[in-house]
């Protein structure tokens, strides 16, 4: 599995707050709800973003509310893959259980730059800075999680897990 | 080697004897909750992936708080769907219009939490509970759904930063002074993956209402959880409310932690998260100058009896400052009545403030006192991000009922001096 696409860059601590305000919060509407995904940090977001296109951050990714909705707008708008020096827990997990491709690399997230075409390996961690010609190696899931994001996600590894009893 | 309280608790509800920081286990659950915001999406996920009965009726809770009473028509569907949902698999613990609370203060007023459980909710603030010695983390709407069907989660045990707490609190300071100084000093990643385990001699002179508030925030910090230990107070707390019998864990007097990080009670002065991020505290003192619009007094953070009596105390008899609109909303039915019967309400009204009827609403910017570009709110809540009160160009200062309390009457932000 992999994506390629352009470098949309956001600095330390973005929260699930300017993911996706509560202001929009009383529809369960993935599509509907992703139409303001990022909308307080970077209005243009939605307009710009291409299938497959790579956000990179710096600390604390995904800080605050315990919101889905904030992985699920990321995931429903296109975007291919959020590399980020770390993530805030709740994000963390929300992330690989509804299937949205994550990468912790402090490397990639400091020296790629926006606009940049990056490729990303999720089965190697490998990530591969186009403009540049840099490679990256971000540290792989541990064996557990990576069946869950194999299954499709949490519930449907549950399912798996049950028909096998 | 020696566990912590947190991964006691943890190994217990796994069948393990033991377990280490970054081992990835399977818990059993003895709560699991959601609100008006999460549970829709849970109860999509959970029959989309097909399940048809939840683990155990009497061990979730859904709570409507955050757009109720209902906000516009979309929020209602929303609570449509969770009240369906709750009747339809006979959640024994779900709480509409009427009966509700904010999620944080009502389950452990209402006994639903106990000391020694593993509790998960689809909000991040479920880290309320560790108060009460309880394992509690915020997780997302897929891990509630997984949760309410088979009645576990997966954990990746968290190592633990020790807080030592010594001294007594100012009498003009609060759990929430605590809490935002500890957030200033370490981060707002400071403790991320983490349990912050509260401890020392201190503890003692802290309230239920102060630790409930303190591990409240821990999330603001990054933290898995937040924990107390199981003493006189929390035992007082408990009796004739639990409707569990509490199981007490202790850390292990060789239980590793990652640092210590020693924070003396009297040496807090009364603190303020200044935008855009809870990291940001100054002391109340140092910003006299700023100019507030708004003040807001609830929220799961700071909505308790002790909370509406900190502000009773300060706004009886005095008035709000001309141009500031004044927010209260007591946190639970059973607070707002007690205001009602104690003449808090009347003094409040009196004060020229206005009294809700329990919801999350400001504190998310969801209704109920949402702000307009340029305007500044002085709240007991809990985050301070860009837009998170209304318009991006608004601002939030983050502080304990005393303080904003007292900058109602003054129209600055200002710190509560006794008379």
């Amino acid at each position: 599995m992999e994506t390629q696409g352009k470098v949309f860059k956001y600095p330390d601590n973005v929260d699930t707050d300017v993911i996706i305000p509560a202001r929009y919060l009383n529809t369960p509407d993935a599509k509907e709800l992703a139409l303001h995904c990022m909308e307080d940090i970077d209005r243009d977001y939605v307009k710009n973003v291409k299938p497959g296109d790579v956000m990179v951050a710096g600390w604390n990714f995904g800080c605050g509310s315990s919101r889905e909705h904030a992985p699920l707008v990321i995931k429903t708008c296109g975007t291919g893959c959020v590399i980020a020096k770390s993530f805030a827990r709740i994000f963390y997990r929300n992330a690989i259980n509804i299937g949205l491709p994550i990468l912790e690399c402090e490397q990639a997230a400091e020296e790629i730059s926006a606009s940049d075409e990056v490729k990303v390996d999720f089965d190697t961690g490998v990530i591969t800075d186009i403009t540049t010609g840099k490679t990256y190696k971000a540290q792989p899931f541990p064996p557990f999680i990576q069946n869950i994001i194999k299954s499709g996600g949490l519930l449907k590894s549950l399912k798996e897990g049950e028909n096998h009893d | 080697m020696g566990m912590t309280m947190t991964q006691k608790i943890l190994a217990a509800h796994a069948g393990l004897d033991s377990v280490q920081a970054g081992e990835l286990i399977s818990a059993n659950l003895d709560i699991v909750l959601g609100n008006d915001i999460t549970t829709p999406v849970a109860v999509n996920e959970f029959k989309k992936a097909g399940f048809d009965r939840v683990f155990d009726k009497e061990r979730i809770a859904i709570v409507l708080d955050h757009f109720v009473p209902n906000k516009d028509i979309k929020a209602a569907e929303q609570s449509k769907t969770c009240r369906e949902f709750a009747c339809s698999h006979c959640v024994s613990h779900f709480y509409d219009v009427g009966k509700m609370g904010i999620e944080h203060a009502l389950l452990p007023e209402q006994g639903v939490v106990t000391a020694g459980d593993c509790i998960i909710g689809a909000d991040s603030h479920t880290c309320t509970y560790g108060a009460l010695g309880a394992f509690s983390t915020g997780v997302g709407s897929t891990d509630m759904a997984a949760g309410m069907a088979t009645g576990k989660a997966w954990f990746k045990v968290p190592s633990a930063i020790k807080f030592n707490l010594t001294g007594k609190l100012p009498k003009n300071c609060s759990g929430k002074d605590v809490i935002l100084t500890i957030i200033g000093m370490i981060g707002v990643d400071g403790a991320l993956y983490k349990s912050m385990e509260f401890t020392g001699d201190g503890v003692a002179s802290l309230s239920m209402d102060d630790r409930l508030c303190i591990c409240n925030m821990a999330i603001e910090a990054g933290a898995k959880n937040g924990i107390f230990p199981v003493d006189a107070v929390t035992e007082e707390y408990l009796k004739g409310r639990s409707e569990r019998k509490p199981v007490i864990y202790q850390a292990d007097p060789d239980a590793e932690y990652e640092k210590t990080v020693d924070i003396d009670l009297s040496a807090i002065v009364p603190t303020v998260a200044c935008p855009h991020l809870p990291e940001n505290t100054h002391p109340a003192s140092e910003l006299s100058d700023i100019k507030v619009d708004q003040v807001v007094i609830g929220s799961c953070t700071n909505g308790r009896m002790e909370d509406m009596q900190a502000a009773y105390e300060i706004l009886k008899g005095n008035k709000v400052a001309d141009g500031v609109r004044c927010i209260i909303i007591p946190a639970t039915m059973q607070i707002y009545r007690e205001c009602v019967e104690k003449g808090y309400v009347t003094a409040f009204i009196d004060a020229g403030a206005v009294v809700s009827t329990p919801t999350c609403g400001p504190c998310l910017g969801g209704y109920m006192g949402i702000l307009a570009a340029g305007e500044r709110c002085i709240a007991t809540t809990n985050r301070n991000f860009v837009g998170r009160m209304g318009h991006v160009d608004s601002e939030v200062y983050l502080a304990s009922p005393q303080t904003a309390a007292a900058s109602a009457l003054t129209g600055v932000i200002t710190e509560y001096k006794e008379a």
